[in-house]
């Protein structure tokens, strides 16, 4: 192909102008770096032979070998990954039923419903966690002195509460979706002789598709990446990835620490890869 | 709750009607109520209570903690530090986001795609994973270290520091600042830019009196996305602080679990207070911004 020169559109007097665009370009060339040395930096040093694992020495995979025999590090991965799994599916269908509720009717106390939607999102996440920690222990101290059954924190508590914050987000991707919805199409399966059960489950749900699986990826991000309500819902008996993580982090800086962040980092990136392809799949 | 139907529908559609909105509202609507609203009240109700010597609550319902919240130093110093350290990242994300988001928005198309991707990968990335990134370059025989040696400067100690724990707060929130500003500077029309030169403004001059005030609610909106949780935090503080950055977070965090013996009460109370602060900053959001930039 033959590139034909276009006229500038840019009268020559304007170099400050240019200047200005140059500083811009520094700039951000700058802020990349700053946003993606650390993140090179910590990728590199999970394959240095260095055992504090902070300069390079010389290339090994021996740090990722030493995860595949750590079951400690095995477990809380496992744990996460179902803990992950359980609350996407639940908060999905929780919230993109909401999100019909909400786009769809018009009813009493849907304002204050709309308010309760966002204010998981909003209020520190700090709270949260406290709130649910006073919460199970409130409500199985009253257990234990009403009926003598003891129960304790484990892997259900987490996911409750990973459910608890994930629905609003899944409400919100949901309800953008729903926003440029054709109800015509729905009449016309009506007007066809459909059943509302047939128009949910062959008409409403594929064009909400897209929404609903942005949605759930996004429910499984932010339930994988969860460190401060998983730290205090989950109990001294269960081990969750971030919290392990946490723990040996604060105990000194080691190059399977930089190996297992390399592995969630990878599992991160994959997510934005496919929440991006399903986007541009919608548009 | 109830639906409010044209009036040509017959009763038992409307019935249905209503019917069909419960199936769809109570699943997630209980769930809030169970695991969200409540367990706000429970909090309430401990911040009432009275700490026992064993970290066990006793129910005898007083305003002793909220009387101690407001008379000792150190939680006054921790709430002027938290916002301190809060308004210090929100303001250095501002003026690092804003012309980063000016620039993508300025790209030719396929490129912003590319720089918005990149502005979204540290965004879904584990913050606890982002914060030890720091620990590494930041240690004693690490990078920075390895490099002020090599131009003749000796070892020094960059964390456990305050420095280091603002490092971390700005890279760990910079992408909730850029995002916001981002989709508010691509809905602004850049003829006005020209206008305002035609006009006889100089640049700097159009920026301030078009570009800004009519991007203003991307930045209340970045601003509050770094804001929160920035003060509510203790994990970048806890790593890239060591005991010597006390915030907010930290403090809760060792008043429910670490401190001898726990003080349930206190920390409830000193919980809502905060949640109380914040709610202000969000009533504020609410109100200058619109439905798009959420």
């Amino acid at each position: 192909m033959i590139e034909v020169p276009l006229p500038t559109a840019r009268p020559p007097s304007d170099t400050r102008r240019t200047v200005g665009r140059t500083i811009l370009g520094l700039h951000a060339w700058l802020t990349y770096i700053f946003l993606y040395a650390p993140i090179v930096i910590l990728v590199l040093f999970s394959f240095t032979t260095d055992t504090f694992g902070v300069r390079w020495t010389g290339f090994t995979l021996e740090w990722y070998l030493r995860l595949a025999r750590d079951s400690r590090m095995i477990n809380a991965t496992i744990n996460t990954l179902w803990v992950a799994l359980v609350a996407t599916i639940i908060s999905t269908v929780c919230g993109t039923l909401l999100a019909l509720a909400m786009e769809r009717y018009r009813f009493r106390g849907r304002n204050g419903m709309d308010a309760l939607l966002y204010l998981p999102i909003v209020i520190p996440e700090i709270v949260m966690a406290l709130a649910l920690l006073a919460f199970f222990s409130f409500a199985f101290g009253l257990l234990e002195s009403l009926t003598g059954i003891k129960l304790r924190m484990n892997i259900w508590t987490v996911i409750i509460s990973h459910v608890a914050f994930c629905i609003s987000f899944v409400v919100v991707v949901v309800r953008a979706s729903l926003k440029g919805f054709d109800m015509r199409l729905e009449e016309a399966g009506a007007d066809l002789g459909a059943d509302p059960q047939t128009i949910f489950w062959r008409i409403t749900l594929p064009l909400i598709m897209p929404g609903v699986i942005g949605g759930a990826l996004l429910a499984f991000t932010l339930s994988l990446d969860d460190f401060i309500i998983s730290f205090f819902t989950v109990g001294p008996g269960t081990n969750l990835l971030p919290v392990e993580v946490y723990g040996r982090v604060k105990r000194a800086i080691t190059p399977s620490i930089n190996a297992i962040s390399t592995i969630m980092l990878l599992v991160s990136m994959s997510l934005v890869f496919l929440s991006q392809f399903v986007q541009r799949q919608r548009d | 709750m109830t639906v409010v139907a044209p009036d040509e529908t017959p009763l038992a559609h409307q019935r249905q009607q209503r019917l069909r909105l419960w199936l769809l509202l109570a699943p997630g609507a209980l769930w809030l109520f169970f695991f969200f609203v409540l367990p706000l009240l429970i909090v309430m109700l401990y911040s009432f209570a009275t700490p026992g010597p064993t970290g066990n609550v006793i129910w005898r319902f007083n305003f002793d903690s909220y009387i101690t919240l407001m008379g000792k130093d150190l939680y006054f110093n921790a709430y002027y530090r938290s916002l301190w350290v809060g308004l210090q990242t929100t303001v250095i994300c501002l003026l690092i986001g804003y012309p980063l988001a000016l620039y993508m928005t300025l790209a030719e198309a396929k490129q912003r795609n590319v720089l918005l991707f990149l502005v979204l990968i540290p965004f879904w990335t584990n913050f606890l994973v982002r914060t030890y990134a720091w620990m590494i370059i930041l240690s004693n025989n690490g990078l920075i270290n390895e490099l002020l040696q090599w131009l003749g400067f000796a070892k020094q100690l960059l964390y456990p520091s305050a420095g280091a724990v603002l490092v971390g707060l700005i890279y760990g929130n910079l992408p909730f600042m850029v995002l916001p500003l981002y989709a508010s500077l691509a809905r602004f029309d850049f003829t006005l830019m020209e206008a305002g030169a035609d006009l006889g403004a100089g640049r700097w001059r159009s920026f301030w009196r078009i570009m800004f005030p009519l991007t203003v609610p991307g930045v209340v909106a970045g601003s509050v996305l770094v804001f929160i949780p920035t003060v509510g935090q203790f994990v970048v503080s806890d790593l890239l602080g060591g005991a010597k950055v006390d915030l907010l977070g930290n403090l809760l965090q060792r008043l429910f679990t670490r401190s001898n013996p726990p003080n349930w009460p206190l920390g409830s109370a000193l919980a809502l207070v905060f949640m109380f602060l914040l709610t202000l900053i969000v009533i504020i959001y609410f109100r200058t911004t619109t439905e798009e930039d959420r």
